[in-house]
């Protein structure tokens, strides 16, 4: 019988001098909560994640954008809704929606920052259970040619953690429509819906297929030993996605 | 409390928007009858606090003595007993500790420069009135005590204990406390990787939620809370501060609850996470620059013990201006503002030369901040309102001189006769289950009950993923979490007690629950360090419950310096009843464990086909006290016998396989006997076994039921791969440590399999032990 290290080694990171040149930027709101996780998701990727403060007015040069988890000005008012508002932000939707294409990742909060910076169609509301859902989640890849899903296989499921208490994506139909219809639908819950989102839908991507944001948390499962069932790395996925679109392999 | 309850000066014009009671005014008036009754002093205590000041307080001075000579704040019941923690500590013991009890929470030396602290708390009254915002500020507070140390929060936990699961006000505290946890820890970004969950009448009227943090640093970075170095200036920061838990300290903690007395919703505090974490980034990052000399958070009895703690700690004396202080709402008195618990505040000490540097970082957060004051070197602590003195007083008087209570402890009258009352041959053990139909049916009733069956209800409600470093959280015996992501360097952290077993027998009710917490973590394959424990109790002016108190004191102690890891911190909650019904005694013992590399970390649920169950340890015909008893309405007797010794050696053996590789899965034994570590570590990774009880039943001389539903100590059950078993055998072997093969791991079983006795799927346990919480709450 084999034996199967109960958490794993250390991480293997790619030994790739072209990954580490790729600079990833992972912004930090007051209230962020994921930011050393996404950061840590991008180390483990081979790549150079870069601190960036939601005040900055610059890019830093960097290549892609991850707008993490968390509970940004504690959620207050509406959940990113002031978030939006920070002058980093109007630098990242300039980036994305410009030729340059700038590829913009936001997970849970940095979902719900999207949608009220109108990256991203839709909204998120309250859970229908009402309640904070902590719980490893199957998900479906539905879009495998966006910059942050390219490495994934169309159909193929992956298990990440889900946690949020405003996860419940909704949309009018017409939206829903259009994102069905030109393949922008990028995850769906399988399984039990875990909030009632339209559709079960676990994340998007714009037309581009730049920008992606879903509620699951792919940051968190990237470490053998730390993520569901303390095994799943199925979130790197993201990670090399968006490097293989930087490095122009896809 | 009303502003009018505090003594007014001489009125000195309109100008003024108060009138204000200064020293001067106290010495011209020294006959003003003050509102000492209604703050909570006693005849005796305020008596003392003329002697100290040679004359009457000013109102502002009665306050802070009112709040900081609380039981809450000041331990005057408990602290006669507390002693014995320092005193049975030996040299042995110290090695690691680098700050001991008295500080904000003890610290820990991990190695590599690495250092933990963890400190558990109550804030069980809080919690009655107001579940949701009672249970949050615990966290909150708890937290602010692990940066005051300097460090940074890595994970939280939450031990809770509610009245019966059917009651209907139980959903309603159930709710409350839940959520507030969880709304307040997971805006913070801490994961919540254990706790534990109790249903029992008994805490009806008295819940009780506790709330454990865990921080670390780098040896450097250790902070003290003291005010020391003339000239150095004295900074309040974070949230305004508002009327929120005025007298909470001295009102709702040393008071029992009454239902014909007022409602005391006021005196909770309210918590704003969102400025908690702010808060941590914040201190976080002055730490980094060295910016602070001495740091304190705001906690029970606000600017009262952080003036009074920072200067009494400090060598030299503090003076500050109040009306600096940043308000939420402009009609506080000096006396309510002094008293004020508003939450999601700190007070720090900046040496001139880093004023500039410290505002720049609260600006950059946009955190709140106003200069106070001063170190000086007289060695009094000068409160000031609009330049005139409310508060002339030497800090030690307030912080630490205050009374210290003898109270008369006696073993309580009945306590004979309950312990004469064993289970066994009782009137609800006429039907003990025999036959295999009764056994089956006996587990599943088991794993169903309010107190075995799944937390999964309330744990889902809680973030136990983010920081991206927690290698293990419930339902595993212990929660571990990874400090350092070069080496692997971690810890593992478990709480337990047990009101039932400290209730029939204080001094070892108490050990036991340190010899499970201990279990716990040794499971994991962590060394066990230091441990925390806080101790609820019901009132101290019981003689009875205050033998209880004692003798769970003197049993933690005791067994502490068996196990050889010290108590670093704790916090004590008295005249925790309805009525005159005192609580269970339930001393909530935190243990916290070291990991070279987490990596080695033992999980509580088999998963790999065809590896060997073993059964460490013998088993007893120990019913008393047990959840069976329980479960069939039955409480007496004595609880299971405590051999110390026995459960180092078992977690020196859990400890070698772990790292050596020895075993992949383990699981403690404790409430629930065999029967629901069987269930939990098939249920764990939804894999399934057979067993075979026969040879331990006739080693150990007792029946089925008894090797399935006793709750003997000192036993765990492991998983080992068939290639370790010889190296497994041979080390228990060579400690003389009883083991016994029971079974083996069957994968494509998809059932727990009892053989001779019954087969119950898996799907079928799940379902009976995942129904009940949302049955009851979902």
């Amino acid at each position: 019988m084999t034996e199967t290290p109960l958490i794993g080694g250390a991480v293997q990171t790619p030994v790739d001098s072209r990954l580490a040149g790729a600079r990833i930027g992972v912004v930090t709101f007051p209230g962020t909560l994921d930011d050393r996780d996404a950061a840590r998701a991008v180390r483990v990727s081979g790549a150079t994640a870069v601190e960036l403060w939601h005040g900055d007015s610059s890019l830093s040069d960097v290549d892609a954008v991850i707008i993490p988890g968390g509970f940004s000005y504690g959620d207050y008012l509406r959940a990113g809704a002031i978030s939006r508002f920070a002058p980093l932000m109007g630098k990242i939707v300039d980036a994305a929606t410009s030729n340059a294409k700038l590829p913009v990742l936001g997970i849970c909060n940095g979902f719900q920052i999207l949608t009220e910076a109108h990256l991203l169609p839709g909204s998120m509301i309250k859970n229908d259970h009402l309640l904070f859902l902590c719980r490893d989640q199957v998900l479906r890849v539905e879009n495998n040619t966006s910059s942050w899903t390219n490495a994934y296989a169309l159909g193929e499921e992956i298990t990440v953690p889900l946690k949020n208490q405003d996860g419940q994506y909704i949309a009018d139909e017409k939206t829903l429509d259009a994102l069905e219809a030109e393949g922008r639908v990028a995850f769906r819950y399988v399984g039990s819906n875990p909030n009632g989102s339209r559709r079960d839908i676990a994340g998007i991507t714009n037309a581009a297929g730049n920008v992606v944001g879903l509620m699951p948390h792919p940051e968190h499962a990237v470490e053998h030993g730390y993520g569901p069932a303390h095994t799943g790395t199925d979130g790197r996925g993201f990670f090399t996605s968006v490097l293989n679109t930087l490095l122009g392999d896809k | 409390m009303s502003e009018t309850s505090l003594p007014a000066g001489p009125a000195t014009g309109a100008l003024k928007k108060f009138n204000i009671d200064t020293v001067e005014n106290a010495e011209a008036t020294p006959d003003v009858e003050l509102p000492w009754a209604e703050l909570g002093l006693k005849q005796n205590e305020f008596d003392d606090v003329v002697k100290v000041l040679g004359r009457r307080p000013t109102g502002a001075e009665l306050a802070m003595y009112s709040v900081m000579w609380s039981e809450h704040c000041s331990y005057k019941s408990s602290k006669n007993h507390l002693r014995q923690f320092g005193e049975k500590v030996t040299p042995e013991m110290k090695k690691d500790m680098l700050v001991g009890i008295g500080e904000n929470a003890g610290v820990t030396n991990l190695g590599d420069g690495w250092a933990v602290t963890f400190k558990i708390e109550s804030h069980n009254s809080p919690s009655f009135v107001e579940p949701y915002q009672g249970a949050a500020t615990g966290i909150g507070g708890i937290v602010r005590d692990i940066i005051s140390m300097g460090a940074r929060p890595v994970a939280v936990m939450d031990p809770l204990r509610f009245g019966a699961i059917d009651h209907p006000d139980t959903a309603r505290v159930m709710h409350g406390a839940v959520a507030g946890i969880g709304g307040y820890g997971n805006s913070l970004g801490l994961p919540n990787i254990g706790g534990e969950m109790v249903f029992d009448p008994i805490y009806q009227g008295n819940p009780l939620v506790n709330a454990l943090a865990v921080g670390v640093m780098r040896h450097e970075d250790i902070r003290l809370a003291n005010a020391s170095g003339l000239g150095n200036k004295v900074v309040l920061f974070g949230a305004r501060t508002g009327g929120d838990g005025i007298g909470g300290a001295s009102v709702l903690a040393s008071e029992s609850f009454d239902s014909t007395k007022p409602s005391k919703r006021p005196a909770v505090q309210v918590g704003d996470p969102f400025a908690e974490k702010v808060l941590i980034e914040c201190c976080l990052e002055l730490f980094k620059g060295s910016l602070v000399e001495g740091i304190q958070d705001l906690g029970a009895a606000g600017i009262s013990c952080a003036t009074s703690e920072l200067a009494s700690n400090g060598d030299g004396g503090m003076e500050v201006e109040l009306t600096s202080v940043l308000l939420r709402d402009p009609s506080l008195t000096p006396g309510e503002i002094l008293m004020s618990e508003s939450q999601e505040r700190m007070m720090a000490v900046v040496s001139p030369e880093n004023v500039a540097a410290f505002e720049s970082v609260m600006d950059k957060w946009a955190v709140e901040y106003s200069w106070l004051g001063e170190v000086t070197d007289t060695g009094r602590l000068i409160i000031k309102w609009e330049g005139e003195v409310i508060v002339d007083v030497d800090p030690r008087t307030v912080a630490h001189d205050g009374p210290v209570y003898d109270r008369p402890y006696a073993r309580p009258e009945w306590q004979d006769a309950l312990q004469a009352d064993h289970f066994t041959g009782s009137v609800q053990d006429a039907a003990r289950p025999a036959t295999s139909e009764e056994l089956k049916a006996a587990v599943l009733e088991l794993i169903a009950s309010p107190n075995m069956c799944s937390k999964d209800w309330i744990t889902n409600q809680y973030d136990r993923y983010v920081g991206g470093n927690t290698a293990q959280a419930f339902p595993d015996d212990a929660g571990v979490i990874r400090v350092d992501e070069e080496t692997g360097l971690g810890v593992a952290l478990a709480t337990d007690a047990n009101g039932r077993y400290t209730y029939l027998d204080p001094y070892h009710g108490a050990q036991l629950a340190l010899s499970e917490a201990y279990r716990n973590v040794a499971t994991t394959g962590a060394i066990p360090m230091a441990v925390s424990d806080c101790l609820n109790f019901g009132s101290p002016e019981n003689p009875d419950v205050m033998w209880q108190l004692a003798e769970s004191i003197r049993g933690l102690s005791d067994a502490c310096q068996v196990l050889g890891i010290p108590v670093t911190g704790g916090n004590v909650s008295l005249y925790n009843q309805t009525g005159s019904i005192p609580i269970h005694p339930s001393p909530v013992v935190a243990v916290l464990g070291k990991f070279d590399d987490v990596a080695r970390r033992t999980p509580s649920g088999w998963k790999e086909d065809g590896q060997a169950i073993y059964l460490l340890g013998t088993t007893a015909a120990e019913m008393d006290g047990s959840e069976w008893a329980n479960m069939r309405g039955h409480l007496g007797g004595l609880p299971p016998a405590v051999d110390l010794s026995r459960e180092r050696e078992l977690g020196e053996i859990l400890i070698n396989a772990s790292r050596d590789g020895m075993i992949d899965s383990a699981h403690d034994l404790s409430e629930g006997g065999l029967a629901a570590a069987l269930v939990e570590s098939s249920l764990r990774f939804n894999t399934g076994a057979r067993v075979a009880l026969g040879e331990v039943s006739a080693r150990d001389g007792v029946d089925t039921f008894t090797i399935l539903f006793a709750e003997t100590q000192g036993r765990a059950i492991v998983a080992v791969p068939r290639s370790e078993e010889v190296r497994f055998n041979d080390m228990c072997t060579a400690r003389r440590f009883p083991l016994s093969r029971i079974g083996v791991v069957d994968a494509a079983g998809a059932a727990l399999d009892i053989q001779g006795l019954f087969t119950a799927e898996l799907d079928e346990l799940r379902e009976a032990h995942e129904g009940t919480l949302p049955k009851y709450f979902g």
